[in-house]
């Protein structure tokens, strides 16, 4: 298995969150709007000019920048 | 007094809830984190006036930022009968977490899940009862904004009003610690709820693939906000000049015979200061509900989430982030609601640095300052390009800015916003907003600007019986003293009067250049290009279109920023840069001999 983050994955692309590596405060504010490990996440589209990725967790669409998706690793989906 | 307090998630529908319930008027938009003030409204309940607190939208009982500070200090001081927690049906999977977070509070409480229509027509399945029987909380399922289940709702408040008659306090425990519930959470969740893997490819999905195009999305976007502005005006033009035929109508037909024996100076204060005062504050009330009409339907539809997402990459390289290109987009009617708007921002480095650069954003009144100047001076299709020129010169001020001060006022606030769904917004929300955010307008600007063309007024009337705004007038006196400042720029004596009141708001600029060049609106065009050649007329217009924008502005950056270092700084800064902006093109135009 191939340990990613997520702003590696490609559009259309999904994983389950293994790990997310950032202050309690962040950790916090990422399990509130549900990225937290044991969630499949996957990539909808990116912004053009290296801007945030919309994800999409549960029926839950969000923003996140690509240097704060790098903190979340994310086990390979595409294998289970 | 009995009370119950509403508690849920950022964009939920918690206000339209309120709204319904209440009637009154809440602010409602599709934008994490909207209510910020507590709102509240007393309703008879089961017999009882019960008070019905709004509480801030929050994700996590136990989080750190201003709401859910807010929201712990308010289970921590004051007792409440009870609690209803309003989830979003489509979004149970991770809402449902901080209903078991609230549940450890010991309140009574009662659940609603909001947008059960939308859930549906997402193919999401909820067994409400068997749901409810694993809370232990009644469950109604309910559409706050189509008013779905709302006739229950009241009936299952009263109930619990009956039930639970005296007011408790929550446990001080349960707002310290941090349970782990997430176990319990999944086990709920997979027994009661079922949603297809992937949801069926919607409506939504498919305005997002033209909206959020790599390519087209933001031409798109600035041509819908182009499509919009020219709407507000094309619909808001003729009501203004309505609204002041219609008060020129009172002025003449009953105020001035009433005053016809008032003394000279009296009178004169009356009708050239107060009543053209407030009438310069009314006559610009149409455009300005039509204005948050049009936002109400951009915020509620969720345009502007996806423009944050659109423009983040741009804004990060000047130290700020989408929600910031979205405020300055908002400028781009008024400063005021746009400045209100940087509240979402939990980092106050970043939300500084917003409110530095949103009073650059060229507003509806500055728009009609340089409607009317470039087209007394330009040609038309020279004029055009003018007012590209000044609009480019907007952005390129405010990026300007940033990238100046954004060593500052940093942050390291993580972009993670939500992305909700398109939705419509109905009539009636509309109509409470506009309702609501103009009534705020009124009485928050209505002071500032009496209290500034009765200032102009006497300025440039006193002493009496002299031609108004001559050199022998306390404004002509001013002009004399301030024209070393101005003289570099190309801004003669006379138009340094209008930059001084326009400082208090642009709307009177062109009022006050009628009183002082004793001209009509109508004579005023051919005045003006008499007297300025093309350099001086931009060079004025860079003046005006990069200082302060208007008092109601400074006091909401005030207001808001709760510093006056940070005021005076931002008051300062635009001036000086206007300043040089000026004195720079003119200059520059003059030594090439234009």
């Amino acid at each position: 298995m191939m340990a990613r983050t997520l702003d590696q994955l490609e559009p259309n692309q999904d994983g389950i969150i293994s790990l997310v590596k950032a202050g309690p405060e962040l950790v916090r504010r990422m399990s509130a709007l549900g990225i937290r490990p044991g969630r499949r996440v996957q990539v909808i589209r990116r912004a053009p000019l290296g801007g945030p990725l919309q994800v999409r967790i549960g029926h839950t669409d969000l923003m996140i920048r690509r240097e704060d998706a790098a903190r979340i690793s994310i086990d390979n989906g595409l294998l289970s | 007094m009995k009370r119950l307090a509403l508690l849920g998630m950022p964009n939920t529908g918690k206000s339209t809830f309120f709204n319904r319930l209440t009637g009154a008027g809440a602010r409602v938009g599709n934008w994490p984190g909207m209510t910020v003030d507590l709102l509240s409204a007393k309703i008879l309940l089961a017999g009882d006036m019960v008070e019905i607190v709004d509480l801030p939208g929050i994700y996590n009982l136990h989080g750190f930022s201003d709401d859910e500070q807010v929201v712990r200090h308010f289970f921590a001081s004051q007792p409440v009968n009870g609690l209803v927690v309003i989830l979003d049906a489509t979004q149970l999977d991770r809402q449902l977490a901080l209903l078991l977070q609230l549940k450890t509070l010991g309140l009574p409480l009662t659940v609603m899940f909001n947008m059960a229509d939308e859930a549906r027509q997402l193919g999401i399945r909820i067994d409400h009862e068997k749901l409810a029987a694993e809370l232990a909380v009644p469950v109604s399922l309910i559409s706050a904004k189509y008013g779905q289940g709302f006739g229950h709702v009241r009936a299952t408040l009263e109930k619990l009003l009956r039930e639970h008659p005296h007011p408790g306090q929550a446990d001080s425990q349960a707002l310290n610690q941090d349970q782990d519930i997430e176990s319990e959470l999944d086990r709920i969740i997979s027994d009661s709820v079922t949603t297809p893997v992937t949801l069926p490819p919607n409506l939504s999905q498919r305005i997002d693939r033209l909206f959020l195009h790599p390519w087209f999305g933001l031409p798109l976007f600035f041509l819908c906000m182009f499509g919009l502005f020219q709407l507000v005006y094309g619909i808001g033009t003729p009501l203004q000049d309505g609204t002041g035929w219609l008060l020129d109508q009172l002025k003449s037909a009953v105020l001035e015979p009433a005053l016809q024996n008032a003394p000279n100076a009296l009178r004169s204060f009356l009708i050239d200061g107060l009543y053209n005062g407030v009438g310069t504050v009314l006559s610009f009330l149409p455009i300005i509900v039509v204005f948050f009409i049009v936002m109400a339907v951009v915020e509620d539809s969720g345009y502007l989430a996806r423009a944050a997402w659109l423009m983040d990459a741009v804004m990060a390289r000047m130290g700020l982030d989408g929600r910031s290109f979205v405020m300055q987009l908002m400028g781009f009617g008024c400063n005021v609601p746009a400045l209100m708007g940087t509240r979402i921002m939990r980092s106050r480095g970043l939300r500084l640095l917003t409110m530095m650069v949103i009073p650059f954003s060229l507003c509806s009144a500055r728009l009609q300052v340089f409607l009317f100047f470039s087209g007394a001076v330009f040609k038309p299709f020279a004029a055009a390009s003018v007012m590209f020129a000044l609009y480019l010169t907007s952005f390129l001020m405010a990026f300007l800015t940033a990238l100046v001060w954004r060593g500052k006022y940093r942050s390291h606030e993580p972009l993670l916003l939500e992305m909700p769904p398109w939705r419509f917004p109905t009539m009636r929300q509309l109509l409470a907003q506009a309702w609501q955010q103009s009534g705020h307008f009124l009485r928050g600007a209505s002071g500032f600007i009496v209290a500034g063309v009765v200032m102009v007024w006497a300025l440039t009337h006193y002493p009496f019986g002299i031609p108004p705004a001559s050199p022998a007038t306390l404004a002509g006196r001013l002009a004399d003293w301030m024209s070393p400042i101005f003289a570099p720029l190309g801004i003669d004596r006379l138009l340094s009067i209008t930059l001084l009141f326009g400082f208090v708001a642009k709307e009177i600029v062109i009022g006050s250049l009628a009183v002082i060049y004793g001209a009509g609106e109508s004579r005023l065009a051919g005045l003006i290009a008499q007297r300025l050649d093309w350099v001086q007329a931009m060079s004025f217009m860079l003046f005006t279109l990069i200082y302060t924008p208007c008092l109601s502005t400074v006091a909401v950056l005030k207001q808001e920023s709760k510093s006056w270092g940070f005021t005076i700084l931002a008051v300062a800064w635009p001036l000086g840069l206007a300043w040089l902006v000026s004195f720079l093109f003119y200059q520059g135009a003059r030594a090439l001999g234009w």
